[in-house]
């Protein structure tokens, strides 16, 4: 038994991770935020002209530099150390990832802020294509795909280490569904055809995706909490439910399996060990930016990070962290159903109540719409409602009780 | 990431169940908690049959007397003995893990020689007189003064916290002999014989209504200085050396038995209707989430202790932080299953809820080990 990650795996995820930080930087993010927010709402609430502005403007508070780049730039010793050496990622984003966000944006031909009124929030095309295409190119979608079938032929565990980055850097779009149609969805391997899928009653980024998988009949928009994920509402699916083979007791209700909702099918497992994966992502980047900002913000004339109260908060935050990380790097390897939803389970934990810490720590400045702590909680939010969510794992890992296999 | 276990590792497990199988019945009955005379017979009895197998001293390094055991294997050992039933480590912990690696590590050839055999044979017990009434999280408060007399020291003091101070034949000692140095700088290690004149065992009652621990009264207790283990005024550096050969596995027995008790409260819910509530149940299903990555947890853990020769990574204060609030929280579960009958004392899961209460308290409380995480793995200014 050696549960440490391979030399392989660690180059992986730096490689993911340099090509993520490259392509997806803080200014990309900021710029893809201010195209879904519509007609300039970023600028008018921030007052800062732009992201960028804003951010210089704030930086002398250590508010805003505690984030983004800033934290990315900076060794953090809180995850490496935790983790044995994980390097830093190298900023290179700015000129070149603005740049390439520009273009995307214009090859899809829709300025931000065109959306009618019905439509989900701004409703400008927010995707990037060429960073899709270039995630395609990199092997992002095709990681489990044979060589044979033009795939990278890896497995699981590979696959988590990519999203965790996808998740750490708020990637938007549809990636799992887009990642799970690889060698099915002609051209959801290379990146230049997004795919979405229906997932119980939600379906995220329906108006961009080009293939759509599942029911989406009567879909309605809805304004989305995470202003990089749109979502439309699905109808009430009638659908036979089966019951589960009492062991005793009062038996529960259960969908069909196959069925829109069973998180039981090989793809539902997937579904949620990717979540988790991203999930873990998001806790450890608002892990490291609490601490960043804990260790430079000063007040009482001392770093907020010598106070036992900011230190236990962090504390906490850490130890949530490394939990998750051990049961989802757990769940890639055995793929075992209460295995997944035991990291399911730990890592949208993680990523929820992580992100609501590194707001507490960050205090007024957390709040702003300018900081970056708010999209990994409403990006967290939103991922925990996928395949079925907590109290469905819940479910299944108290009924692994009884089956005595935990 | 390879959770999956080497043919050596296979071997080594299918001998150990071999083992397990054929000497466990043949153990005699598991005397009475109260009776410490007859605890001690039994604890030093299984630590026989494991030094008779091969067993004993599976961590530690060869020329100590141990089998040099790797971390992965020792997993292994905690595990299997668990899920098997074999007795706990008991009276033996002190002597196999912390005064014991500490000679091993630290102690001269004569002294290896003398203390280290016994341990392992299960002939002598250790108990450790670290904490002091004033000196507990803080613990290089510690004010017992040792002052050198002749081939002596003579030692006064008082401990507290002593586990099997009762029935111990030596206690692993850190005094003061220099009153005016800076705090870590004047500690030493003494290995203190306890048949000395000097030396009173006051037992302590737990909330639990058990003895498991004493406070010890040193007054002008004359120990050889040849019992030094280390350099005088360096006792401080020789005791945190012996934290590094838990490597992170001080709780994987307790793990595998929380994660039987789960299943065993969630059995009980069915039987007794509680397992209709959904809230209960969804409760249980997320206890069932904790241990199960409590468990990953410690194979991560003594997976980096493998890279690092059984050096443990920080890891363990996350897992101590994680693992003592779980713990707290599947007896308060169980509680709740129970309903009226946890107010019974007759029931197992009554006297684990108390006993439990200790977790977040004993070595290293969870706002010291916060500390920790903080300032040593997240690198925050240093608190107050």
């Amino acid at each position: 038994m050696d549960f440490r990650l391979t030399d392989d795996q660690r180059a992986l995820r730096q490689g993911v991770r340099d090509l993520l930080e490259g392509r997806f930087g803080r200014e990309a993010l900021r710029a893809a935020l201010d195209r879904a927010d519509g007609t300039g709402a970023t600028g008018g609430r921030a007052g800062g002209g732009g992201a960028t502005g804003g951010r210089g403007e704030t930086g002398a508070t250590g508010g805003g530099g505690a984030e983004g780049r800033g934290a990315a730039a900076a060794p953090v010793g809180g995850g490496g150390g935790a983790e044995g050496g994980r390097a830093a990622g190298v900023p290179v984003d700015g000129g070149g990832a603005a740049g390439a966000v520009a273009d995307g944006s214009g090859a899809t031909g829709a300025p931000a802020g065109g959306g009618g009124a019905g439509r989900s929030a701004g409703g400008g095309r927010v995707l990037d294509r060429e960073l899709w295409r270039a995630l395609g190119a990199a092997g992002f979608f095709a990681l489990r795909l044979p060589e044979a079938a033009g795939g990278v032929g890896l497995g699981l565990p590979e696959t988590v280490l990519a999203f965790e980055e996808a998740g750490r850097v708020l990637l938007p779009g549809p990636l799992i569904a887009t990642h799970l149609a690889a060698g099915t969805v002609p051209g959801a391997a290379t990146g230049e055809v997004v795919v979405t899928a229906a997932d119980g009653g939600l379906v995220e980024w329906l108006d961009e995706a080009d293939v759509v998988l599942g029911d989406t009949g009567g879909a309605e928009p809805l304004a989305p909490v995470d202003p990089l994920t749109p979502l439309h509402r699905l109808p009430a699916r009638e659908g036979p439910v089966h019951r589960l083979p009492a062991r005793g007791g009062t038996p529960h209700r259960w969908p069909a399996p196959g069925g829109p909702r069973d998180a039981r099918t090989p793809d539902r497992l997937l579904v949620s060990l990717l979540t988790a994966a991203e999930q873990l992502g998001s806790a450890a980047r608002t892990c490291e930016t609490a601490v960043q900002h804990a260790r430079t913000r000063e007040q009482f004339g001392r770093p907020i990070g010598a106070f036992q109260a900011v230190q236990h908060l962090c504390a906490d935050m850490l130890a949530r962290l490394e939990t998750a990380r051990a049961a989802v790097y757990a769940a890639s390897v055995t793929a075992d159903p209460a295995d997944v939803a035991a990291a399911r389970l730990l890592a949208d934990e993680a990523a929820v109540r992580g992100a609501r810490d590194c707001l507490q720590v960050h205090g007024g400045m957390g709040f702003t719409w300018e900081s970056d702590v708010h999209l990994h909680l409403k990006r967290a939010w939103t991922r925990t409602h996928r395949a079925g969510g907590g109290t469905q794992s819940e479910e299944e890992l108290a009924e692994d009780l009884l089956a005595g296999t935990a | 990431m390879d959770l999956g276990l080497t043919v050596e590792e296979e071997e080594f497990r299918a001998r150990l169940r071999t083992w397990l199988a054929g000497v466990l019945p043949t153990l005699p009955p598991k005397p009475s908690p109260h009776d410490w005379p007859a605890r001690r017979a039994y604890d030093l009895g299984w630590q026989r049959r494991l030094y008779d197998a091969g067993y004993a001293g599976l961590h530690w390094p060869v020329d100590a007397g141990g089998r040099g055991a790797t971390p992965t294997q020792h997993l292994l050992f905690l595990e299997e003995t668990e899920k098997a039933g074999a007795p706990y480590v008991g009276a033996n912990f002190v002597g196999l893990l912390h005064a014991g690696p500490t000679i091993a590590s630290e102690g001269s050839a004569e002294q290896r020689a003398r203390w280290l055999p016994p341990v392992l044979r299960g002939e002598e017990v250790w108990c450790q007189g670290f904490s002091e009434p004033d000196a507990g999280s803080d613990l290089a408060a510690l004010r017992t003064r040792a002052r050198r007399d002749g081939d002596d020291y003579v030692v006064s003091g008082s401990k507290i916290w002593t586990s099997h101070a009762e029935v111990a034949d030596w206690c692993e000692l850190l005094v003061r002999t220099d009153p005016d140095a800076r705090r870590h700088a004047g500690i030493t290690w003494l290995a203190m014989p306890m048949d000395a004149p000097g030396i009173t065992v006051r037992p302590l009652r737990t909330l639990a209504g058990s003895t498991e621990f004493a406070e010890v009264f040193l007054d002008e207790v004359r120990v050889p200085a040849a019992n030094r283990v280390g350099a005088e005024n360096d006792g401080w550096r020789v005791t945190m050396v012996t934290l590094s050969y838990e490597r992170g596995t001080a709780f994987v027995g307790e793990v595998v038995a929380c994660r039987r008790v789960l299943s065993e409260v969630a059995r009980e819910a069915r039987r007794n209707g509680r397992w209709d509530d959904a809230v209960l149940r969804r409760r249980l299903g997320r206890l069932n989430a904790e241990f199960r990555a409590l468990w990953r947890l410690t194979q991560w853990n003594v997976s980096e202790a493998q890279g690092t020769g059984g050096v443990p990574g920080t890891g363990g204060s996350v897992f101590k932080l994680r693992y003592s609030h779980a713990r707290q929280e599947l007896f308060d579960a169980a509680a709740e299953v129970l309903g009226p009958e946890s107010l019974d004392l007759g029931r197992e899961w009554t006297l684990d809820r108390l006993s439990s209460l200790s977790y977040t308290i004993a070595a290293g409380t969870s706002q010291i080990q916060r500390n920790i995480v903080a300032e040593r793995i997240l690198g925050l200014p240093r608190g107050r």
